[in-house]
């Protein structure tokens, strides 16, 4: 038979390709997220009222020094100048020196880095590992309004362990496990055991959002009209749900659990402050504090960044694993 | 709209939630009244004590009363949440509105921010805003507000692109209506409700990361204190006084469910209609183990019922044969029980639906009952697996969207052919090549979005095909379809069923269709059947005044055009409120008494027909009394 | 009443390698006080004229006409055209009665001339009284269009929710009947609709055609039913209107094969012909439209096309467009009657001015 009907891909030149067509696009949204980012960071000394130098350097500070200071930072410069000149540091890897402990910016996160990143990987598998197999598990269970009084208790147990602040969290585990019945330590990095507290205050709040999205996932996917044709080709129950509803269930979920790990890091800042945690979320609150700006915009940098990376890699999964999503972008 | 919000505070979980945020309110409004002087007391002999009958959660470095004070502290920490989530809904509304207001190129700017600023987190966003705004209430205010902008901006630009696209909204611009108007009257009311429940969810969110900041130091600065700053100022002090820092830790978890709660009780009561009603605790009927006198018979149904819980039974006792290779059709309105029917025969009604039936068999194995329990379910399930094939209505959802569309249909025949991976694959392209879907071998690896409706449709014929079908079920197969794309879909079907002596088992709405292929019709009305005829003698020999209602109502290419179509007065009936007699009385112009105090059932009129009427139309009878008067009740305006 | 034109109107969606042009070149006359039925299947563009008509969607080339006058629309104006959407249940806003919904289509200058003729003695005074008698006639005009489709005036209090399907297909009759149109618009309005319903709405739009002498489009996927209201008939194919002639006469007599096609596959009284055409194209799928086939557009479908007649090559390459205005019913047919047997060359496609 002859037909004229466009095959997908084989007529089409390689820039029309599907997956070429998503890289561009989410490379260039990558690119312009960045841009934004940084041009926020630097933007940000320049938003805040008053002499950046001036606060940080305190009111006992000689005209000399400040001026010194400023000259040095180049705030004297036309805005466009110092963007520029901002930019060529970046890359070269300079983000300029720490106004209170004159250390260059770049050091001091080389060398608080991993502690936060160990620490929101650590949470966030965590989570993971948790809240799937749960979430899944109370889908089955409760579909189709099947044990109301699992449901129930269900959702209220994960609307209040979701609405208790990681750092609240991470005060009461203090107290009970370290203070009363001292199994684990109180605060700081060492071995194994110093971990289990802070990665349990961040990984609690985001298992529970995630293991009740999953839920409704599930119960969506159970739903839907090829669930039916699955039961109707008489497979047996496993089959339907780890071959049909599974998949299609954890696909949607990775969606929101990217915003969910985004969040996590951000949860750092908290959870470290509460544990003496040697990372960047100390680093940060300090440097605030202490009207650091430089290491402000440096760590406001690696943290924005971070979850730039975070969502590009939870894009690209997605795309892997649902065929039509690189259709669905555009 | 309010009865809504009443059913709501009614659900236990509402109920709770609303007390609380209501406790909770009134302490932020009265506490401060009551309490400052209690809290702010500076008792140098009780420092930082312990919990006493004086001070019940002990004092701090100053003997201030912990318990007060976190009493006083709700407003704070309360005023200044809902300020910052007024500032992010009034921003978020204000972005994600844009669109709307300023067309469409500035629309798809304030978008594209709008979706780089909510990739970054809040925390993140909140810690950047009390850089720029400075250290403090005022800042730590704008900068939760500011940060909360982008999330709300994206669930306004989301709600408000979901009600852009009715065709309400097409229909006020084309009477020209402006953009202001647009957005006050026929927008913000349609997701008003959402809105409001997710500025509640926002409030609880806002009060926590409040508390974060000030925890941290970055929000409000002595001598005013909220919650955040109580539990960041005794942290140090946690070996010594637990109570000091877990108090206003319980405090703010509290005030921050209450909002949550509430929210999500809204949500619910809004969003997802609630199951009411008890459950239908009634098994599955007995069956009478009645042997099938015919052997021919492929689908035997005797006394079939349908119901859910309210209860309704959409499906109201029905019963039919279909005959090996036979195409029977079920024409009914939306609501007459048609596709329940097909569910129900095809063991697909989930539940709380149940389905009983005096005799339900398939190839003389009954699929319900104590009979049906009997043989194992794994028999049961290879047989409807290979012989029984479903075709479903909308081809655009019934095939799982991630997965090929050659292993969905090897998959049955895996399961129950023991076929191998490439045997089950050798036979799908086979099966699709057998249903005229062209490169068989290219289209099996693609997935179903790369096909189009009608080749969808066939592909779903074709994997009914994978084993050797005895009945095809096929419950609307071409209304998604164009009539030209239609009619191949029929003639695939007819010649399945010439070729392979199929017997299939056609719904649809259109008795056209029904009338192009079947050899039988079965006409439904409010879960009966109402008329079983041979659809040769549909257009001519019809009897129930509802199937002749029906063939006149569908205007085809030798209507009459000088006169009004013909139309059947009045709605269908609502299976919640079933009348007595016969549920078409009400719209019959031949309803006497009795058709509406008695339930006609199906008689015999001829060899081959059955009619449910106390009044079958064009028989002696009934040409004796309506001789000469209109047989078909034409509708004027 | 009046008429409307479209003049090689064509709608093209998106860029680069994922365009397509759902509306390509159509030209198309409304005569005043005519009921056009334009027929098509789903992806040949028959709405998208329709949105473009009112102003939905703006045509990338071409030119839709009122009385020979360029349609013109900005946004809070006042449309010469109203059109009835296909799905009564998404085309009525929720939050509004049905009498709000209607009353907002009714022109506003109408009612304002009231206001500004009292003007002159005491503003305040005057104002109000003018607001009020608006307020009064808005009403009795909602009255009057319920009464019109035949719905009790009491309805105007009512909700869309408490409305069947029928009756919220003529409630959105009325709303675009209060804008007093030149010409009415009705996409696919009888699709959504139970059968038993579907006939109360067709006499409702024949009746109210015939009665306030409507010029009408009528867009419908079934050619029943557009034979059933039109005068003229419109066949749709990818993008372009491939016939088009008094409705009687295209039906008697059609030219293009997939009219026939179309014909061939609508009811007829105690018919049960499921034969077909030719097994060669029988099964052929739905040309794509973001890659409409070169040539004459519906070839790869053609029962009498290069693919069944091997000496009909030239329908793979020339485009029957260019002539149709020369062909009975302006078929887009190579072999439509009336063809010229020397139109064969290559032609460059018409353009529009």
């Amino acid at each position: 038979m002859t037909t004229t009907v466009r095959v997908p891909g084989t007529t089409a030149s390689f820039t029309s390709h599907p997956w070429v067509r998503f890289a561009v696009r989410r490379l260039a949204r990558l690119v312009g997220s960045v841009l934004i980012l940084i041009s926020a960071a630097f933007l940000m000394i320049h938003l805040i009222p008053g002499d950046p130098v001036r606060s940080a350097l305190g009111p006992a500070a000689t005209k000399s020094l400040i001026d010194a200071r400023r000259e040095s930072l180049g705030l004297d410069d036309p805005l466009w100048q110092q963007y520029l000149h901002f930019l060529q540091h970046l890359f070269t890897g300079d983000l300029g020196t720490s106004i209170t402990t004159g250390l260059p910016v770049s050091d001091v996160i080389r060398d608080r880095l991993p502690a936060t990143v160990q620490l929101a990987v650590a949470a966030f598998l965590v989570a993971v590992l948790i809240a799937l197999p749960v979430g899944l598990a109370m889908g089955v269970l409760t579909r189709a309004g099947r044990r109301p009084r699992t449901e129930l208790s269900f959702t209220s147990t994960t609307v209040i362990l979701a609405a208790i602040p990681e750092f609240l969290l991470a005060v009461g585990l203090v107290y009970f496990f370290a203070v009363k019945l001292h199994w684990l330590p109180v605060a700081g990095r060492g071995n194994m055991s110093s971990y289990v507290l802070p990665v349990i205050s961040l990984a609690v709040g985001p298992a529970a959002v995630l293991a009740r999205i999953c839920r409704v996932e599930l119960l969506a996917v159970l739903q839907t009209d090829y669930l039916r044709t699955a039961r109707a080709k008489r497979l047996p129950a496993a089959a339907i749900y780890l071959r049909h509803a599974l998949p299609n269930a954890v696909t949607a979920t990775i969606t929101l659990g990217g915003l969910l790990l985004g969040g996590m890091v951000a949860g750092t800042v908290l959870v470290e402050n509460v544990f003496g945690w040697p990372g960047l979320g100390s680093t940060i609150v300090s440097s605030i504090l202490a009207k650091d700006y430089p290491l402000v915009q440096g760590v406001v940098l690696v943290y924005g960044v971070g979850v730039l990376l975070v969502n590009l890699v939870v894009d690209v999964t997605l795309a892997l694993l649902d065929p039509r999503s690189t259709i669905r972008e555009s | 709209m309010r009865a809504r919000w009443i059913a709501v505070l009614r659900t236990p979980v509402g109920a709770g939630a609303g007390v609380l945020l209501f406790a909770v309110l009134l302490l932020a409004l009265l506490a401060p009244l009551l309490w400052s002087h209690q809290a702010s007391a500076i008792d140098t002999e009780h420092l930082l004590e312990g919990s006493s009958a004086k001070h019940w959660l002990g004092t701090d470095n100053l003997g201030r009363d912990i318990f007060y004070r976190v009493l006083v502290a709700s407003r704070t920490s309360i005023l200044l949440a809902l300020v910052a989530t007024l500032i992010a809904v009034v921003m978020g509304l204000a972005l994600g509105c844009a669109p709307v207001l300023l067309g469409r190129r500035a629309g798809r700017l304030t978008t594209a921010v709008v979706n780089i600023a909510v990739a970054f987190p809040g925390l993140l966003l909140a810690l950047f805003f009390a850089v720029v705004f400075g250290v403090g209430a005022k800042g730590a205010v704008l900068a939760i507000g500011f940060a909360g902008a982008p999330s709300f901006a994206r669930l306004t630009q989301t709600l408000v692109a979901g009600v852009a696209e009715r065709d309400f909204v097409a229909a006020a611009r084309i009477a020209g209506v402006g953009r202001f108007r647009m957005l006050l009257r026929h927008i913000l009311p349609n997701i008003a409700e959402p809105l409001v429940v997710n500025a509640t969810i926002g409030a609880g969110g806002a009060l926590l990361a409040f508390a974060g900041l000030s925890f941290l130091g970055l929000g409000v600065q002595p001598p005013v204190y909220d919650w955040g700053r109580l539990m960041g100022e005794s942290l140090n002090g946690i070996y010594v006084h637990p109570a000091a820092a877990l108090a206003p830790g319980v405090a703010v978890v509290i005030a921050g469910l209450a909002f949550n709660l509430f929210g999500e009780a809204v949500a619910k009561g809004f969003g997802v209609p609630a199951m009411i009603g008890p459950r239908l605790r009634e098994r599955s009927a007995e069956t009478m183990p009645a042997a099938t006198d015919d052997d021919e018979a492929v689908l035997v149904v005797k006394d079939l019922y349908v119901s859910f819980p309210g209860p309704i039974t959409p499906v109201r006792g029905i019963s039919f044969t279909i005959g090996k290779g036979e195409i029977v059709g079920v024409v009914g309105e939306s609501g007459s029980g048609k596709s329940l029917t097909a569910l129900a025969v095809a063991q697909l009604i989930e539940p709380p639906g149940q389905v009983r039936a005096a005799e339900l068999s398939f190839l003389g194995a009954p699929l319900l009952g104590r009979l049906a329990v009997r043989s194992t379910a794994a028999a049961r399930r290879r047989l409807l697996g290979t012989s029984f094939a479903m075709v479903f209505q909308d081809p655009m959802t019934s095939f799982n969207p991630t997965k090929r569309i050659g292993t969905q249909l090897a998959e049955g025949a895996r399961e129950h052919q023991g076929l191998n991976r490439r045997q089950a694959m050798a036979r799908a392209i086979d099966r699709l090549r057998a249903v005229r879907v062209p490169a068989a071998g290219r289209r099996a690896r693609q997935y179903p979005h790369e096909f189009s409706g009608g080749m969808r449709q066939r592909a779903m014929i074709g994997m009914g095909l994978m084993g050797a079908p005895a009945l095809i079920v096929a419950d609307e197969p071409t209304t998604a379809l164009d009539v030209t794309v239609q009619r191949q879909v029929l003639r695939l079907l007819e010649t399945i069923r010439t070729e392979d002596d199929v017997a299939i088992l056609l719904i649809s709405h259109d008795i056209t269709v029904v009338a192009q292929v079947c050899d039988r019709v079965l006409v439904m009305y409010a879960g009966r059947i109402v008329e079983d005829l041979p659809a040769s003698e549909l257009a001519t020999g019809a009897r129930h005044p509802y199937t002749r209602a029906l063939l006149a109502a569908v205007p085809d290419l030798d209507t009459p055009l000088e006169e009004p179509l013909a139309v059947i007065a009045g709605r269908p009936v609502d299976p919640a409120a079933m009348p007595s007699g016969c549920a078409f009385a009400a719209r019959c112009e031949f309803a006497e008494d009795r058709c509406r105090s008695e339930d006609p059932s199906l008689v015999s009129h001829g060899p081959d027909h059955q009619v449910a009427c106390w009044n079958p139309q064009g028989t002696a009878a009934w040409q004796a009394r309506y001789l000469g008067s209109e047989s078909i009740r034409t509708g004027q305006l | 009443m009046s008429e409307l034109r479209f003049d090689g109107v064509a709608v093209r969606f998106g860029t680069g390698g994922r365009a397509l042009t759902a509306v390509d070149g159509v030209d198309l006359t409304i005569p005043s006080g005519q009921v056009v039925g334009l027929v098509g299947e789903s992806g040949s563009g028959k709405s998208t004229l329709a949105r473009a008509a009112v102003g939905l969607t703006e045509p990338s080339s071409g030119q839709i006409l009122l009385d020979g006058v360029p349609l013109r629309y900005r946004a809070g104006e006042r449309r010469p055209l109203q059109m009835v959407f296909q799905d009564p249940y998404s085309s009525l806003d929720p939050r509004m009665t049905v009498g709000d919904s209607i009353a907002e289509a009714v022109p506003r200058s109408a009612h304002l001339l009231g206001v500004g003729r009292r003007r002159g003695a005491g503003r305040e005074d005057a104002g109000r009284e003018g607001i009020g008698r608006q307020v009064v006639d808005r009403r009795r005009e909602v009255g009057r269009l319920l009464e019109l489709v035949g719905l009790d005036a009491e309805r105007a209090l009512a909700y869309p929710g408490a409305l069947s399907g029928g009756q919220r297909q003529r409630v959105a009759i009325a709303r675009a009947l209060a804008g007093q149109p030149d010409v009415l618009i009705a996409d696919e309005i009888t699709s959504a609709l139970d059968v038993s319903i579907q006939g109360t709405v067709l006499n409702l739009v024949r009746s109210l055609q015939r009665e306030l002498r409507l010029s009408m489009l009528f867009i419908s996927h079934n050619l029943a039913v557009v034979r059933y209201v039109s005068d003229i008939i419109a066949v749709m194919y990818l993008g372009r209107i491939v016939e088009v002639g008094p409705a009687q006469q295209l039906l008697n007599d059609p030219q293009h094969p997939y009219t026939k096609e179309l014909l061939a596959a609508a009811p007829r009284r105690g018919t049960t012909s499921l034969q077909p055409p030719d097994p060669t194209v029988a099964d052929a799928e739905p040309a794509d439209p973001h890659h409409p086939p070169v040539g004459c557009r519906f070839h790869p479908r053609c029962p009498i096309g290069p693919l069944v007649r091997t000496d009909r090559e030239h329908c793979l390459t020339i485009d029957p467009t260019a002539e149709a205005d020369r062909r009975l019913h302006r078929t887009a047919c190579h072999h439509a009657a009336g063809a010229p047997q020397t139109a064969m060359a290559p032609h460059t496609r018409r353009t529009f001015p």
